[in-house]
């Protein structure tokens, strides 16, 4: 299992299901053994674009090649990709042995060789031994399990893998990801990975391809993505985040300043590339920069304070009514109800093309 | 309390089946012990009718045909039924609707009117052994009545639905996924037909082959009517030894002889193909 994968490369794929744009016209290069995952919600095309580089689903228009290969005419059974579907989809009158080695039957490997590899592949997912076990037999994360060995046996030049996660409880699910992070160390292959969940994102991926309506909204490492979101739907989808409307009041070279709706401020922050002044946007604040000072300017409530441990979660509300989240180290103890006063710097401000569909939080407090 | 609570749900479940419960009794169980009586009580000894049955070479032979025909007949009626089944699970809409009446349609038409039907489409001057002739297929018109090929033809038109309806409904319970994983992992078709669809819809192939032929052993119109004399079945025998014979004690015998083949070979049957699975909803 030394081999890397190979590089997986979408040039103008576009899907139509009848006059449904289910994906338009996408420009994806993954690097060999890169985790790619993409992120988005339901509807947002993901799938789809899992499907196509499976195979399962032909692209309307446009080319996929693996490594150098144009696969894009191929089936599934002649592309060598490892898949992993939602319910895992393992074969339920087959024991374990039987089902990760299947792939290798298909692909006339000698018997001996088989069990060796099915062997160590059962070793590499912790499932030593229970290779005569029936699949009912198993938990949904020991399926879970034998799903990915079977589709790594198979040493596949690709790793797809459609919300592998879904079915499984919270706790379970953070044991996994991990699982499936340290794995992808272990093997390099390279891998895409489908979710709707931005934790699983944030934990395994190399870079996240953030979906919204058939298009890669952003694509860049976790970090990226969180403090420089290009738009205010992707900041929204990553992280908490506080998103304060206005009208941009100027840009004065790299900055942008924003005139909030009912607030006589203007809050200046980073801007985003292509906002011109007039135009729509969205100051975004992550509550993390949001600090408490007795004499500063801004003055908010305290509707909520919890604790979360080491954190103290707290929902302000400022006096247009608008909801700021605010997280802070919980030595600070802040009382709900109290009036206290808030900063944040400018440069953990980004002014954002306001594009993300509004929020209840967002809106006055006073209205619910 | 609970004890009371116990009680009280057994009543009620002995309740509810009383009915049915008195109705076989009434209506099954005890014929059935009349009948036995009957096969044990012939003047000549009370084993005479099942060692004249067994003993005679001519009513081995009907037992023996019996069997070959049911044999035929499911295993016909079982092959036909598999891709008619596949055909099902792939429409939608008005075209499922009508494929599945075509397929119950049948059903609701009396044996007698479709075997007198094959009759008149079937016989020396029917239609198709006109096309036939006509078409320079055969030379002569062929012989398809009063000899086996008629009563497969027959039965096999009577009994597809009962092989098609548990094979469709095993079909529909397949999760499609799994087609689509085995292509993902390399598989031909031929072998994701082999080592997936095939080992999962075996089931329904149970189910539909021990209908069929539990339906083909006691078949008596179809086979007396489309069959010649000369390839009795079981239960012609049975009708000619009560109506025409007068010799109960055999009939009886007879009777009991084939329940007891039916038994043993569902008994082997069960051992191979998980039945109650095939009907149970998953």
């Amino acid at each position: 299992m030394s081999n890397r994968g190979l590089a997986i490369s979408f040039r103008g794929v576009a899907r139509n299901f009848g006059s449904v744009r289910a994906l338009l016209p996408i420009e994806l290069e993954i690097g060999a053994g890169e985790f790619l995952t993409l992120l988005g919600p339901s509807g947002s095309g993901k799938t789809t674009l899992l499907n196509i580089a499976a195979g399962y689903i032909g692209p309307s228009t446009g080319r996929v090649l693996i490594g150098d290969r144009d696969v894009t005419d191929l089936p599934p059974r002649r592309r060598n990709i490892g898949m992993v579907f939602q319910n895992y989809a393992l074969f339920p009158h087959l024991a374990v042995f039987e089902n990760v080695a299947y792939g290798l039957h298909a692909r006339g490997v000698p018997a001996a060789d088989i069990a060796r590899r099915v062997e160590s592949a059962l070793e590499m997912v912790r499932l030593s031994g229970y290779g005569g076990r029936t699949i009912r037999q198993l938990s949904g994360g020991q399926q879970q399990r034998v799903a990915l060995a079977r589709a790594l046996v198979i040493e596949p030049d690709v790793l797809l893998m459609d919300e592998p996660l879904g079915a499984l409880d919270r706790q379970l699910r953070q044991h996994v990801q991990l699982e499936i992070r340290r794995l992808h160390r272990q093997h390099g292959r390279t891998t895409i990975y489908v979710t709707h969940d931005q934790e699983e994102a944030l934990v395994m991926s190399d870079r996240i391809a953030i979906m919204r309506d058939g298009r890669v909204e952003q694509i860049d490492s976790a970090e990226t993505l969180y403090r420089r979101p290009r738009s205010a739907f992707v900041a929204g989808f990553l992280g908490e985040s506080n998103l304060l409307r206005g009208t941009i009041a100027g840009i004065d070279g790299v900055d942008a300043r924003l005139r909030v709706d009912g607030f006589d401020d203007v809050i200046v922050g980073h801007a985003a590339d292509g906002l011109k002044a007039g135009a729509r946007a969205a100051a975004l604040i992550r509550p993390e920069a949001v600090k408490l000072a007795p004499d500063a300017r801004i003055k908010a409530r305290v509707i909520e304070a919890i604790y979360l441990g080491e954190l103290l979660a707290l929902r302000l509300s400022l006096a247009n009514g608008q909801v700021i989240l605010c997280r802070r180290f919980a030595c600070d103890g802040v009382p709900e109800g109290d009036k206290i006063g808030i900063v944040w710097q400018p440069a953990d401000v980004r002014i954002l093309p306001d594009d993300a569909p509004a929020r209840p939080q967002d809106h006055n407090v006073e209205e619910n | 309390m609970p004890v009371t609570t116990t009680m009280r749900r057994h009543t009620a479940t002995a309740l509810l089946l009383l009915p049915a419960l008195l109705f076989l009794a009434l209506s099954f169980v005890a014929p059935m012990l009349i009948l036995f009586k009957l096969s044990v009580t012939a003047k000549e000894g009370p084993l005479w009718a099942y060692g004249e049955i067994l003993g005679n070479a001519v009513y081995l032979r009907v037992f023996w045909n019996t069997l070959v025909v049911a044999v035929a007949v499911t295993a016909i009626s079982v092959i036909a039924a598999y891709p008619t089944a596949y055909m099902l699970t792939l429409l939608k809409g008005w075209a499922l609707t009508l494929a599945v009446y075509g397929v119950l349609f049948p059903l609701w038409i009396s044996v007698l009117i479709r075997t007198f039907s094959w009759i008149l489409l079937l016989e020396k001057n029917g239609p198709v052994n006109r096309a036939l002739v006509a078409s320079g297929v055969v030379d002569g018109p062929v012989q398809f009545l009063f000899n086996n090929t008629g009563v497969l033809i027959g039965m096999i038109h009577v009994l597809l639905p009962y092989a098609i309806l548990p094979i469709y409904a095993n079909m529909l319970r397949v999760d499609g996924r799994l087609m689509l994983a085995s292509d993902g992992l390399a598989a031909s078709p031929w072998m994701t037909f082999r080592r997936v669809y095939l080992p999962l819809t075996m089931p329904g192939v149970g189910a539909g082959a021990v209908f069929v032929f539990l339906l083909s052993l006691g078949f008596f119109i179809t086979p007396a009517l489309l069959g010649g004399i000369s390839n009795l079945t079981v239960a012609m025998l049975i009708e000619l030894l009560v109506n025409e014979r007068l010799i109960w004690s055999l009939a009886a015998a007879a009777s009991f002889l084939l329940l007891a083949a039916i038994a043993a070979l569902l008994a082997v049957a069960a051992r191979f193909v998980p039945l109650g699975t095939a009907l149970e909803a998953r």
